[in-house]
This record gives structure tokens, sequence and C-alpha cells, in this order.
């Protein structure tokens, strides 16, 4: 995908085609981003109907509101992006640029809550598998916690990645690299971030509330 | 349309994709071109070949007496399981679609490329990736798990597993990426005039492979991502010492990997749609059905599963309905077999190479088929469970019918993608060994699980003796057809004749263009107004002049 407006890939016969292409081909990607992480829930309903109070008591242990500070600030940061894109379709570059880096910032907070809980985690032996510390008896705490670590982990480089990429749109957007008429990777990149907004609300109630 | 196509010698493409931008060695590892990308994909997946195959005849080798051959059983642990990595992974999922299906579905849909050629290529890269990293696995001493790594044994052995599975987990992206670009493709860069009825049965199939490969990947990945590290870190996913449940792994592998089976079938009944029509000379009997079974099979194949937990303590009833859904896949298969063969009934039948591996096809298909009918009957399971029934099963299919449906597809399209053609004598030679040798492998190996003889084992009973002996003899007489594929499509390659832009008089939208094709794969977009399987003008005329050449048979 060329960043340029004019820059139509020699096999599209109009830009509105690609476009088409191009954002296709984007939700395919997130079909296979959400299957990947359907496993893990799957894993997750199994052990957690295998070992119920064990799940519940370790859920109990967390954090809530630290994740539900990571829900608001997630949530908060798709209105940005979508603000973000909306202005991008106007012709506005830099203010899209600004509310892109706003989401990014937001990334940033969720990542420092995380830091804080993970060193919770480690602090108390809530640790995966092998590595168990903590005070619930049989395997279902180490079993939470290895799920744990899986889902809000790669969820976690989900949002490294969603930043990195909101990061590569914004500073084109600020040079003034996308027109109201072509602004498809400004597109693609917030479809990206609203989905890992989207798995983190699936990850904060099947963790924290249920 | 190009003038040159209809009449007088055959004409070798002057500029083509082979010598256009460039044809240095750079020039083919960057290359975006789709054509380049599905050739580079075609000679990587013959070495992987070449390398399960030769694993496959050291088994055979092993299993040629009852005791210990020319191996230690931990050795024929790891080859057997090499054998099959190899095979499924580097082979079998790559060959058609991401080969052929590359060079073949963009002409095939009239677009100059892939949607998104840098991605192809870096469906290339990743697949080399995930081969180089298995193939550190191998060398430094590989897994003993076999190909479906079961949890607990995987998560314990002290055989190298992890590069092996990190190696499957990176090729799945290249499945994925391919998949992909292939669905996006269809959708949005078919020329004026083809509709979605007017799309060639290949493109069809591997449409439906596509929706597979994308949706049923990521869950395998996520699975051996996760027995790596449980093999690695401990986590204790899947180890029943730790709490973990190790038929949680079964099911999580099977989603995939059942699935998997069709990405391996649909694409080989995607090359047989389009043999059978352009050696029958006959438009294809059914096309909506054809095409539609080929979704069927796709979505079926998600809920079919369980038939591999049979004896791993899932429910009866469980069972049953997986045992039916499973029979399911037989009815959508069947519909495919007799439109085939409706399409050949009457028809002018040629019986040039790739016809003939079309009816090894049918034979090794049907059977295949249907013992597998069979072994999604839950009662009869249990008696062949993980013995060599089921190896001769789904080794009818992937070998009798994936393998074929390959060989077929190389001859049908050789004289497309290299602009030559190869010696029709020698190809016939070849398919009687491929055929017989296959029978000679696998048919014994039916009888041999029917009496019992356990899968995966190293040694056996000298009861199976003489059976395994044939089996063996078969092996070879496969491996020397291989080889004589191999050495007369390379001679093929530099000394064959000039085949023009369509030796076979096939309809088929890729032979529209010259051979080999071109940068952008038509010098002159045509028109489509040809359905890709039409092979009488006017078809509302053909009944009636059916009925009047029957009245004068009578």
């Amino acid at each position: 995908m060329s960043s340029e407006p004019a820059a139509l890939a020699h096999h599209f016969e109009s830009i509105e085609k690609q476009v088409h292409a191009e954002r296709m081909g984007m939700w395919l990607f997130l079909a296979t981003e959400v299957l990947l992480f359907t496993a893990l829930f799957a894993a997750y309903g199994v052990y957690r109907f295998l070992y119920t109070s064990a799940f519940a008591e370790a859920s109990r242990g967390l954090e809530t509101w630290m994740g539900g500070v990571n829900t608001f600030v997630l949530v908060t940061s798709s209105l940005t992006v979508a603000l973000g894109l909306d202005a991008a379709a106007r012709g506005q570059g830099r203010r899209s640029a600004a509310l892109y880096a706003a989401s990014i910032g937001m990334g940033l907070v969720f990542m420092a809550l995380k830091a804080v809980e993970y060193r919770h985690h480690f602090v108390h032996g809530e640790l995966p598998g092998m590595y168990y510390q903590g005070h619930i008896p049989g395997s279902g705490g180490s079993l939470f916690f290895a799920l744990y670590f899986l889902i809000t982990g790669l969820h976690a480089l989900h949002v490294l990645i969603g930043m990195t990429v909101l990061g590569v749109v914004a500073v084109k957007s600020w040079r003034g690299r996308y027109s109201a008429s072509y602004h498809a990777p400004v597109e693609l990149a917030g479809l990206y971030w609203h989905l890992v907004d989207l798995i983190w609300i699936f990850v904060f109630p099947l963790i924290y509330l249920i | 349309m190009s003038p040159h196509l209809d009449s007088g010698a055959p004409v070798y493409a002057a500029r083509n994709y082979l010598n256009t931008p460039a044809t240095g060695l750079r020039s083919w590892l960057t290359t975006l071109d789709h054509k380049r990308i599905g050739v580079m994909f075609l000679v990587a997946a013959t070495v992987a070949f070449a390398i399960g195959g030769f694993f496959a005849l050291l088994i055979r080798l092993e299993l040629l007496t009852p005791g210990p051959t020319i191996m230690d059983a931990m050795t024929y642990n790891r080859i057997f399981t090499l054998h099959g990595v190899v095979m499924i992974f580097l082979f079998m999922i790559p060959a058609i679609p991401s080969g052929f299906g590359n060079f073949m579905l963009p002409i095939m849909v009239g677009a100059k490329d892939v949607a998104f050629p840098r991605l192809n290529l870096l469906s290339f890269y990743v697949y080399l990736a995930g081969a180089v990293i298995a193939l550190y696995g191998m060398v430094h001493g590989g897994a003993d798990t076999g190909w479906t790594f079961y949890t607990p044994y995987s998560t314990t052995t002290p055989t190298k597993v992890v590069p092996i599975l990190l190696g499957a987990f990176v090729l799945g992206f290249s499945s994925i990426l391919t998949g992909l670009n292939f669905i996006v493709t269809t959708h949005t860069l078919r020329a004026k005039g083809i509709t979605w009825t007017k799309l060639p049965l290949f493109v069809w199939s591997i449409y439906a492979t596509s929706i597979i490969q994308i949706l049923a990947t990521p869950v395998l990945g996520m699975t051996l991502l996760l027995v790596a590290v449980e093999h690695a870190f401990g986590w204790g996913i899947f180890d029943p010492a730790r709490g973990g449940d190790p038929v949680l792994f079964q099911h999580f592998f099977w989603f995939y990997s059942h699935p998997a089976v069709y990405i391996m079938i649909l694409p080989a009944m995607a090359v047989m749609s389009e043999v059978v029509c352009a050696f029958s000379r006959k438009n294809i009997f059914g096309y909506k059905a054809v095409a539609y079974s080929s979704l069927g099979i796709a979505f079926v194949g998600f809920f079919t599963w369980g038939h591999h937990l049979f004896t791993s303590g899932q429910s009866p009833y469980d069972a049953g309905v997986f045992g039916v859904l499973s029979m399911v896949v037989g009815i959508f298969t069947a519909i495919k077999v007799f439109n085939w063969v409706a399409t050949m009934y009457r028809g002018s039948i040629s019986f040039k190479t790739p016809f003939i591996y079309f009816v090894g096809f049918l034979f090794f298909l049907f059977f295949g088929g249907m013992t597998g009918v069979a072994l999604a009957t839950v009662s009869l399971d249990i008696h062949w469970q993980d013995t060599y029934f089921v190896v001769a099963h789904f080794h009818f299919i992937m070998v009798g019918s994936t393998m074929m449906a390959f060989l077929s597809a190389l001859h049908y399209w050789w004289p497309k993608i290299t602009g030559r053609t190869y010696d029709e004598r020698w190809g016939l030679v070849a398919a009687v060994f491929v055929i017989l040798g296959f029978v000679f492998t696998f048919l014994p190996q039916f009888l041999l699980g029917n009496e019992g003889m356990p899968r995966r084992y190293f040694a056996y009973p000298e009861r199976f003796w003489a059976l395994n002996v044939a089996s063996t003899a078969g092996a070879s007489v496969l491996a020397i057809g291989f080889v004589i594929v191999l050495v007369y499509l390379l001679v093929a390659l530099r000394h064959g004749a000039v085949a023009g832009a369509n030796p076979w008089g096939s309809r088929g939208y890729e032979w529209l263009t010259p051979s080999p094709p071109p940068l952008e794969n038509f010098e002159v977009v045509p028109a489509f107004e040809r359905g890709p399987h039409q092979y009488h003008d006017e078809p509302e005329a053909a009944p009636a002049a059916r009925a009047a050449e029957a009245g004068h048979v009578e």
C-alpha cells in the first residue's frame, strides 16, 4: 500500500477498487486475529468450567479497578481514533495526526497500568504453571495465571503493534501524505486499533468480572 | 484476442514473465509477479516432497523385515514424524494453492496480479523461514511425537520438538497470507465479463480452500504455540500433572488439522475440474453443483474434527454427531465425482498424461473417500483406530488423490508455465509406474490394518511380513515413477518442443494468453465472452443436437 494519493497500484483499474480490496484484506486479517484469541478464550472457558472455584478466587484477587481504568482508557482511545479518521476524511491531516497521537498516549497509559499489575503478580508469586507460588491450592491457580499471562500478554503485544501502526500513520498524516480522497491507511490502522480495543472488551469481563 | 492463438505454428512468446523485466537471480528473489512467486513455491514444494519422500522410503525399508532392519526404534519414531511434518506442512498444504494457485488464479480471473503482491512475496519468505526453522529442528535431533504432536508426550519428550512446532507455526502465516490474497483477488480483481458463475471451477475450489486457511490456521498456530510454551517453560496448559487437559489439545489440534485435510484435497479437486473438461472436450456437467459443493466441504469440514477423538473419552452422543457430519463431506464429494463422470460421458476423451492422472485420482478418491465414510462410523472406527487401515485411508486421499492432482496439474500446465511440451510417451510410462506403485504401496496397508497392525510401530509379528514386503516393493516402484517424471520434465525444460499458447485446445482462460505468459498476464485483456469450460459454442442448441444424434443411433 503506497501512501501517495496518486499511487494507484499497477494492477488495479481505479483507486476505489484498490481501497475496496485493501479494506477487505484488513477485515479478513482481523478475522484471523479474532480466531487466534478465540483459541485462548476457549481454553479459558474449559478450565473455568473444570476449576470453577479456583478461577473465581484467582479472579477476585485481581485489581479490578486497574482493569476498569484500562477499559475506560482503551475505549476512549478508540473514540480519538474514530475522530482522527473523520478528520482525515475531511482532509485535515494534522488534526488527524494529533488525535492518533492522543490514542498512542492512551495506549501508553494502558501499558503502564498493565506493567504495574504484572509487577504485583510477580511480587505475590502469581506466576503461570510450575512457577506458581500463590495461595490457591490445587492446579486451578497456576492454570488461571498461565491463561491470564497468555491472554493479556498476547493482547499487550497487539497494543504495542497497534501503537506502532498508529504512529507510522500519524507521522505520514502530519506530513500531509493523505487527502480527503485517499486516506485508506488511516482507516486500516484505525480498524486494527478498534480490534485491539474490542478484544480487551472481551478480556476484561472474562478475567476480572465473571 | 491475439491472432496467433488460433492458427499457425506454435510460438514461444518472446517477451514473457521469465525474461521480463530481467532474468537474474536477484530479479527472481525480489519479484512481485505472482507467476514467479508461484514457480518459486512449486520448486520449494518439490524439494520438500523429495525430502519427505526420502523419509518415506526409509520408513518402508525399515518395515521390510519384522525386526530391526536399518535403524533403531528411536530413529524410526523421528523418521515417521519428519515424514509427516515435511509432507503436510511443507508440501501438501502449499503445493497446489501457493504454487499452481498463485500462477493460475490471477490469470483465470483476468487480473494482472494478486491483490497484494508484496504480501504474496512475504508469504514465500515466511514459508522459507518456517521451513528453515523446522529443518534446523530436524537436523538437530528431530522430534519423535508424530506430526500430530499429541500432549502430554510432546510437552515432555527430550527431542527437539520446539523448533519444529515453531516452524509449523510460522508456516501457518504463509498459508494465511496466501489465502487472504486469493479471497480478495477473486472478489475485487475479476475482469469485465467474468461473473461469479463464469469463474473457472479451479478458482471456486481454491477460494473455498482459502476460507479454511484463514479461519482454521490461527487456531492451530495458537495451539502449537501453547505446546511450545509448555515444553519450554512448563506452563501446564495441556499437562495433566499440572491440572491441564490433554484432550483439549486434541480438540484444538483437530479443529485446524481436520479442515487442513480439505486444504489438501480441495485444490486437488480444483485441478481435476479443469482437467476433466479439457480432455473430455465437454462443458462441465453441473457447474453450480461442483462450485457450491467446494464451499459445502469447506463449511462442513469445520464441524467434523471430533471424529479423531472417538476413542479419546468423547461422549457417544458427540461421537455420533461428529460421525454423521463427517459423512456429509462424503455427499459433497460424491456430487463432484458424479458430475466429473457425467462430464466424461459422451465427451471426446483424449488419454493424455494429465487425464491418466485424473482417472487415477478418481479411483483413489473413491477408495479413500469410501473408507473415510466407513471410518466415520463409530463402531467400525473402534476396530480400525490407530491401525494401518487409517494410514492407508488418508494416504489414498493425500497421496492417491492430491498427489495425482499435483502431477496432473504439473503436466497440464507445464506448457503454459514453461512454454515447452514434455515427452508424452515418457509421461505415460511414468504415470503407469506412479499409479501401479501407489496401489502396491497402500492397498496392502488396508489389509494390514484390518488384521490389526497398529500404525507407528517399529516392529511387527511375522504374519504381517508378506504384505509389508509388498508395500515396500510398491513404494520403490512409486519412487522410480517420480524419478522418471523429474528427469523428462527437466529435459523438457531445455529441449521440449515449443508449446504455443494452447497446445491442449483448452477453453480455460489461462490458455487465452501466450505461453509463457507476459509480465501482466495478457497483452490485451480478452473479453471473456465464452465460459471457461464451454466447448460447444451454442449450448442451447446442444441438447437438440444430442437428441437428434441419439435418434440416429437408435
